[in-house]
């Protein structure tokens, strides 16, 4: 495989993406503990080069479908944070009208088609997307980002079998953590890697170091070449690592810390693609810097315009159950 | 009914429940658990605790019945599909579905295959399983976590469907599920698990399809199920203040319903409101209204009251959940207006 080399405007958007990803979620964390926020939260952290790597290769015109843990991929396809943070605050001015919730942020527009509660409920909807994009012909791909945990959902082996006979423009990218909830994945997973499931359908695959931005740019990017040229799908395995708790609130006591210090310590995304862009002289320290406060200020705004919005009017609660009552 | 009678003490549904399981393992061997973490995902390594599901609710479990507690993948279809063929064959499985919304990713093994079974096959089959599922919103865990979609198994003829208002009588409903010989969902309302009652410790059953009567009184039926008893009887109290006489019944169970203690209450008051937090269409609050008017219509003062959830999904901002939910409140204007 020919790797492609990003250029810097490409690493400066991805640095962008990862630093918004890792800020939006840490404040996260911090508002659950001030109380201020409510439901169900799944953080992103640690696996911010996989969104960030796959998104790079992608434009409004392709479609994502998302997860519980979808914070990072929408802010990656594009989500506009101020109205993420308004959803979270359940804000009338949040980007589903405060209805949605974490689990629900989606951007039609931006080709993001929803985080899910349903675990592997998004990879046949990116399966039809891209069977849209290939009746349509309009040059787009349908993007499934999913966990480990979720190929073991009978959706992920129905869906990748008729995008393989329908050859669909599709990429199927499993995050894979090493958990899912309390659950080590080796304990319900007899493979070694996910991405040997793609045999059972004669599909591509590929594995990726999901810490590392340039492996996952260049692997998920041959892949949706691949799936542009209409030569059919891939499932691109990335191996990264859930940083924090399944959900904001998880006591964690059932994950050996030594194995999540391992990780945390010498496997951070952030880290291991600042190494490399000042190593080698890609991107200045300077404007890794003015990103990094450029995205502070950003969320911190976010956050005041949620925390001043008004909450939605419950006279609405009946409107758009039906495009037409 | 088996009376409780030896000590109780004050533990929190999510305990009771526990409590069941355990006693049904213990004197049953062919008692299995099933389901997402349910044994914490098995030995865990040095300095490492197990959890027992999302809630906790079976932790420690697997160190008393090490081959019997089962972690699952994230695999309902064959979850459930698997549990009712050991049903069908000689097990008595448990399985945990973490929230009833989960249900869409493995409905054919209740729609299709427990429930019919034993019909089907001329009555020559029994398909002994209990499917533990948490219902209900007040979280603000939105559309995909917070439905109480029990509407649904009810309205499947062959399965039996219940749902305790306490930690007293969920340890007794699930310990008559588990013994059941018919597939029986068993609804985990959200807004109850963490509430404490007393419970008694031995072992004991609440039959399922006997309904309760929680509270008399002369002037109004107010008729709940799960979480929503608790707001009939903060509804029952506040009527009492403008001298109001509610009678609270809690149906304890939804199929099969007992139809005799509904009609019974209604005969006595005149007045019925129903709580439920499901969805008004085509759910139980519609059925109960049906049986009066069909079957106790001499006895109606009056309309029947259906106080539900919004017909919309469930929202995640506070204050569209809180419109959409019912309330002791919205119980109270109801019994009000029949009076
Ligand atoms: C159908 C379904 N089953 C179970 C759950 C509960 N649940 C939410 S996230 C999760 C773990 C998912 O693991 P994985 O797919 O590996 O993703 P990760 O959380 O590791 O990102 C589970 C079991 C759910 N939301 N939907």
């Amino acid at each position: 495989m020919r790797t492609m080399e990003p250029t810097e405007e490409i690493l400066l958007v991805a640095y962008r993406t990862m630093r918004t990803i890792r800020s939006f979620e840490e404040k996260l964390v911090e508002l659950v503990t001030r109380g201020k926020l409510g439901g169900f939260l799944h953080t992103y952290i640690g696996e911010e080069a996989v969104a960030a790597g796959v998104c790079a290769n992608l434009s409004d015109d392709d479609h994502v479908a998302s997860t519980h843990r979808g914070h990072g991929h929408c802010i990656a396809k594009g989500v506009d944070v101020r109205g993420m943070m308004a959803e979270l605050f359940g804000a009338g001015s949040g980007i589903c009208k405060g209805r949605g919730g974490s689990m629900h942020i989606a951007d039609l527009g931006r080709g993001m088609l929803g985080a899910n509660g349903i675990v592997g409920a998004g990879i046949p909807l990116a399966t039809g997307a891209a069977l849209t994009a290939k009746l349509k012909k309009t040059g787009g791909v349908g993007v499934a980002f999913f966990g480990d945990g979720a190929s073991n959902q009978g959706a992920f082996h129905e869906s990748l079998n008729m995008a393989a006979n329908w050859k669909l423009p599709a990429v199927y990218v499993c995050e894979n953590n090493g958990w899912g909830e309390f659950t080590p994945t080796e304990f319900v997973v007899p493979v070694a890697d996910i991405a040997e499931r793609a045999r059972s359908y004669a599909m591509h695959s590929l594995i990726a170091d999901g810490m590392d931005f340039f492996d996952v740019y260049a692997k998920s990017g041959a892949a949706i070449a691949r799936a542009r040229r209409g030569e059919g799908p891939t499932l691109l395995e990335c191996k990264t690592y859930r940083f924090a708790g399944h959900y904001v609130g998880d006591t964690l006591v059932y994950r050996n810390k030594l194995e999540a210090d391992h990780w945390i310590n010498h496997r951070d995304p952030l880290q291991i693609f600042t190494s490399r862009v000042v190593g080698d002289r890609l991107l200045a320290v300077e404007d890794l810097q003015r990103i990094d406060r450029e995205v502070a200020d950003r969320i911190e705004e976010a956050v005041s315009a949620a925390e001043a919005a008004p909450l939605p009017d419950p006279g609405d609660l009946l409107e758009d159950v039906y495009v037409q009552r | 009914m088996t009376a409780p009678t030896k000590s109780a003490r004050t533990i929190p549904t999510a305990f009771a429940i526990a409590e069941a399981l355990r006693i049904a393992m213990a004197s049953d061997p062919d008692v299995i658990l099933m389901g997402e973490d349910v044994a914490g995902g098995g030995s865990r390594p040095e300095g490492t605790d197990e959890m027992g599901g999302i809630l906790s609710v079976t932790r420690g479990l697997v160190r008393e019945f090490p081959d019997r507690v089962l972690d699952t993948p994230i695999s309902e279809m064959g979850i459930l599909g698997t549990a009712v063929g050991a049903a069908l064959t000689g097990l008595r499985p448990v399985v945990e579905l973490m929230f009833m919304d989960f249900i869409g990713t493995c409905l054919d093994p209740l729609l299709n295959q427990a429930s019919k079974f034993r019909y089907m096959f001329g009555g020559k089959a029994r398909v002994p399983l209990t499917v533990r599922t948490v219902t209900g919103a007040g979280l603000q865990a939105a559309a995909q976590h917070s439905q109480s979609l029990y509407w649904i198994t009810a309205g499947i003829p062959g399965l039996k469907t219940v749902i305790p208002s306490n930690a007293a009588d969920a340890k007794g409903l699930l310990l008559a599920a588990i013994r059941s010989d018919d597939p029986v969902i068993f609804c985990e309302p959200k807004g109850i698990l963490f509430l404490s009652t007393d419970v008694p410790e031995e072992d004991y059953e609440v039959p399922i399809g006997t309904a309760k009567v929680v509270r008399a009184g002369s002037d109004v039926s107010l008729v709940g199920m799960g979480a929503t008893v608790g707001m009939a009887l903060a509804a029952a109290d506040e009527l009492e203040r403008d001298g109001i006489s509610a009678e609270v019944l809690d149906l304890r169970s939804l199929a099969p319903l007992d139809e005799d203690a509904i009609l019974a209450t209604l005969a006595k008051t005149g007045r019925l409101v129903v709580v439920d937090e499901a969805t008004p269409r085509c759910g139980i609050a519609s059925d109960i209204a049906a049986l009066c008017v069909d079957k106790g219509f001499d006895f109606l003062n009056g309309p029947v009251k259906r106080v539900t959830a919004a017909m919309c999904p469930v929202p995640f901002s506070r204050v569209l959940e809180e419109a959409y939910m019912p309330s002791a409140a919205r119980v109270v204007e109801a019994a009000r207006g029949l009076l």
